[in-house]
């Protein structure tokens, strides 16, 4: 049954691959990373493709608030999911808060990434008293839930700002707040990778050459600990999102002036009980697809790339 | 053309068993047939991956998929056990064909007492209450010889060492009687030492029971102590069949040969070891022709395409092209 | 095992010290108390009286000393919100929480374990795969979604449940409870079912997995290799060896769940710690925030160690230590 394979082009090898053969195998994955890709793409082009500028006083209008989508009796063609109480169109205020969400997702996402990797890389690979201190700590972050952190570190960012400086700088505070949190899981990924590659011969003969700590670190180790960080980047994007939405949604993050897909939320539940439902439902809704569709990849990421399971 | 025994208690015919995998079915046991007599104790020997392991498995109808059973019989005292429901399949084990597996230690529920799992297996195959169950789980237990059974019986798992834990494992695979025990490779996560104490347990018990044994094993040596005959299989076929003296001091297939002239004997002069060139194909891997053919010195042209049938060739069978055309 | 425990005592005081070092440290250095609790025009007399009669004045050590003296005896100060003292605030507040939590964690459990061992035993069907999405569905609906369905469907629909407060409470002492009447379990079902939602597709996922687990482990295979009936397999063996580490991650989920309820309690005006806690939030009403961050942490670190000695009185790996030879 062994024939000479002849050698075949990266891609091909690529396209034959196991990887790339239970992804296609996948269709949901599939359809979430499509699903996840439109989604950031609309949101990075917002401010060019959404209709209206929900944000421009000048252009709202009182005659036109709490219109139904366009498809329900009395909807407006222009408003194609209906507007709010102060007129705003739904559908690009969705585009313009997604836009906010993703950005604070991704920019503390990729904040705790580089913080949590050099951390972890540290102090696996010094050991002794850096290693005690930071792991001690991961180890007490850890213990308390997310949410509850991100909510104290906010909290205690409003006591030390003026009150007329909280709606300016919480973007800000806000990824600041989810970053602080999310650092540690990677710290404490890394540094077991990283502990694991010590004793790896490429270490060793790099020490022996008397290369400088801090190239073997950086030059020779973190690409092998890379692995582990993809999986968990995905799967902190959907939390970072949610964090986000949920602070935004309990009143401390996001203003009503910036708002994200969860300060929409908030803002739209006022109008549950007098059956205005398009101003709560829509944002809700974009906020679940995107989350799931990010968890469906981080998922499948982690089936794929866990050697238990092959 | 296999021996025919009148009446074996097991007949394997023609047993195959595939893998199904995104490459198309892989061959895990390809073809192999044998017989077991009652009371008798049968080695199944061959290197990680052989394919022993699946054939005992196989036997006692805990196959699970991605494997399954693609052709062939499996007998146990003229009746076939390979098409059985689960629940008629459930029925035979334990109370006919028990198994005992490798490690003592993860084979035993850490939870509970040796005592309650004793007592749940005799209360599920045999007719009595709990207080007769118990005084039999005693008797078990003496028998295969732990000190102080009214004492340990109350005992969990992890306060027993290895040695006493297997033997504890024995005491629950006979508790029904079985007939016949498939022991995969029973020995080989314990001491040298205690290796010998639990093969002769095992063959007294199941001699004073007249339960065979199938033993499952890649340690000829086991083999040679314990076993009457041995059935040696390589990449997923039976290469060599026979009683277990002919085997070892006259074996006939070249990858026999090899394995024998691979263990060290003490007292004998030679210098340096046997070792066969090269290592046993994996499944996807499996050579045309006979599948030993790649590493066998004294392959020739034909063996690279046809695949050899095991012959009856005195007492021994073979499957090897060099002896056909002389059964 | 008793050095366990007093080791673990050790190590939770320790713990504590430094959450009460973290609390005080907010509430002294973030802001300035005086400012937040005077209006504008106080005069610069009124400041130093209250600076002193808040004891400002005094050196660092004598403060921490005094917060952690008065913390123990629950005493935290006076809320810059509501100027009353907090331990008040937070007595009145604690047996809404408490109440709350407890029902959805029972809830949770009565859901979650079900159907956990449901996808485990039944790896492949139809029911199974549907439970799996629903599942992942579940932790992808942010919690505050959940809760604004649930009001959508059961109270501006159907009008079946009430969506804001507590209904009716009897009060046994200084406890005020929701069990004993009626418009008071009518309020809880909603937010209990909100609040449990979230552990349900958590527990489900972790007994299917554990469960999973167990189910190719050595010692099952043996026991059906003994022709033990599927149920003794799979419940007496597979269940009980998956429910032991279910029961202490369960546990600690209990902690996760009280600051949860943050959110449950904002959605349903639920009056309880957690609404108190962001009322403080978005007011920066320090004091109030460093009592909630002590107690919370007080039940983060007594639920950890109560599930520790779980663990050492379940598993009869540590708790039976005498190791015979043979």
């Amino acid at each position: 049954m062994s024939t000479s394979t002849p050698s075949k082009s990266r891609v091909n090898a690529f396209l034959d691959s196991d990887i790339f053969y239970n992804f296609r195998k996948s269709r949901v994955t599939v359809v979430a990373t499509i699903v996840t890709l439109a989604m950031l793409l609309s949101a990075a082009l917002a401010p060019w493709i959404a209709p209206h500028n929900p944000f421009d006083v000048a252009t709202l209008s009182l005659l036109n608030s709490e219109l139904p989508p366009s498809w329900a009796e009395g909807g407006d063609p222009r408003f194609f999911l209906g507007t709010d109480g102060q007129g705003r169109d739904m559908f690009s205020a969705i585009l313009y808060g997604s836009r906010i969400s993703l950005s604070v997702g991704l920019v503390s996402v990729a904040l705790a990434m580089v913080i949590g990797v050099v951390v972890g890389l540290l102090s696996g690979y010094f050991g002794g008293l850096v290693d005690a201190v930071f792991m001690r700590v991961a180890d007490v972050m850890l213990s308390f839930p997310t949410i509850l952190v991100a909510l104290l570190i906010s909290g205690i960012a409003r006591g030390a700002l003026p009150r007329e400086m909280h709606d300016s700088a919480a973007l800000i505070v806000l990824v600041f707040a989810i970053t602080i949190t999310t650092w540690v899981q990677y710290a404490r990924t890394v540094r077991g990778s990283t502990l694991v590659e010590l004793n790896q011969e490429y270490v060793l003969a790099a020490r022996l050459v008397g290369r400088r700590p801090m190239a073997i670190i950086f030059l020779h180790i973190l690409p092998n600990v890379l692995g582990p960080v993809l999986v968990i980047s995905t799967i902190n994007l959907a939390m970072a999102v949610l964090i986000e939405a949920t602070l935004s949604f309990l009143g401390v993050g996001m203003p009503p002036t910036n708002p994200s897909l969860g300060t929409l939320i908030r803002v739209g539940n006022e109008y549950l009980f007098s059956g205005i439902w398009w101003v709560v439902i829509f944002p809700s809704l974009t906020l679940v697809v995107l989350v799931l569709a990010v968890n469906l990849l981080g998922d499948w990421l982690r089936d794929t790339l866990n050697p238990k399971l092959r | 053309m296999s021996q025919t025994h009148s009446n074996p208690l097991l007949e394997v015919r023609n047993l195959t068993i595939d893998f199904d995998t995104r490459h198309g079915a892989l061959r895990a046991v390809d073809d192999i047939s044998f017989q077991l007599a009652p009371g008798e104790i049968l080695g199944l020997v061959g290197e990680s991956g052989a394919g022993k392991s699946l054939t005992g498995t196989a036997i006692i109808g805990l196959l699970e998929s991605p494997g399954y059973i693609s052709g062939g019989e499996i007998l146990f005292k003229g009746e076939r056990i390979d098409n059985l429901t689960q629940e008629e399949m459930r029925r035979l084990r334990g109370r006919k064909i028990g198994a005992i597996f490798q490690d003592p230690l993860t084979s035993l529920n850490p939870l509970l007492t040796v005592g309650t799992q004793l007592i749940e297996t005799i209360l599920t195959h045999l007719d009595m209450n709990r207080e007769q169950a118990r005084k039999r789980a005693l008797e078990l237990l003496e028998e295969v010889g732990i000190p102080a059974p009214d004492q340990r019986i109350d005992n969990y798992p992890h306060q027993f060492s290895g040695g006493m834990r297997q033997r504890v494992v024995i005491a629950l695979a006979l508790c029904a009687n079985p007939m016949l025990i498939i022991a995969d490779e029973p020995t080989t996560a314990l001491d040298v030492s205690i290796q010998a104490q639990i093969l002769s347990i095992l063959k007294k018990l199941c001699y004073e029971n007249g339960a065979a044994i199938i033993l499952v094993t890649h340690d000829m040596g086991v083999i040679a102590e314990t076993a009457d005959r041995v059935a040696v299989m390589y990449a997923g076929r039976l290469v060599e069949l026979g009683p277990v003296d002919q085997v070892i001091k006259a074996p006939k297939h070249p990858y026999t040969v090899g394995l024998m002239g691979s263990i060290p004997v003490v007292g004998s002069q030679a210098e340096r070891l046997i070792q066969i060139e090269g290592a046993m194909p994996r499944l996807t891997d499996i050579p045309n022709g006979c599948a030993f053919h790649p590493r066998c010195g004294q392959a020739f042209e034909l063996c690279s395409s046809r695949k050899p049938e095991m012959r009856q060739l005195d007492k021994n069978q073979v499957a090897c092209l060099l002896f056909e055309g002389e059964s | 095992m008793f050095a366990f425990v007093i080791r673990r005592i050790i190590q939770s005081v320790l713990v504590m010290l430094a959450v009460a070092m973290i609390a005080f440290a907010m509430f002294r250095f973030v802001g300035d108390p005086v400012n937040s609790m005077l209006p504008e025009n106080a005069s610069t007399q009124e400041r130093g009286e209250l600076r002193a009669q808040l004891g400002l004045d005094a050196p660092v050590t004598v403060q921490f000393t005094r917060f952690v003296t008065g913390a123990a005896q629950g005493k935290f100060g006076i809320s810059y919100r509501n100027k009353r003292p907090v331990s008040d605030l937070i007595a009145e507040r604690l047996p809404a929480t408490l109440e709350l939590v407890f029902s959805a964690a029972i809830f949770a459990l009565a859901v979650g374990v079900p159907m956990g061992v449901y996808t485990a035993l039944h790896r492949r069907g139809f029911i199974s795969n549907l439970l799996q999405i629903i599942s992942l569905i579940g932790i992808s609906v942010p919690t505050f979604v959940t809760g604004i369905l649930l009001i959508l469907v059961f109270s501006v629909w159907l009008n079946w449940l009430p969506s804001f407060g507590r209904g009716e409470v009897e009060q046994l002492g200084w406890w005020s409870t929701g069990f004993l009447t009626v418009s008071g379990l009518k309020s809880l079902i909603l937010p209990a079912i909100m609040l449990g939602l979230f552990q349900v597709t958590l527990i489900m996922r972790l007994v299917r997995a554990e469960m999973l687990e167990v189910l190719r482990s050595d010692y099952v295979r043996f026991a059906r290799a003994r022709g033990l009936v599927n149920r003794a397999v799979n419940y007496g063996h597979a269940l009980r060896n998956t429910l032991m580490p279910v029961i202490t991650i369960v546990g600690l989920q209990l902690g996760s769940m009280i600051a949860f309820a943050i959110i449950t309690e904002t959605v349903f005006q639920w009056p309880g710690m957690g609404l108190l806690f962001i009322q403080a939030v978005s007011f920066a009403d320090i004091p109030v925030m460093s009592a909630y961050l002590v107690l919370v942490s007080l039940f983060f670190v007594a639920i950890n160690m109560i599930v520790d000695l779980l663990y050492f009185v379940v598993d009869p790996r540590l708790s039976v230590n005498n190791k015979a030879s043979g």
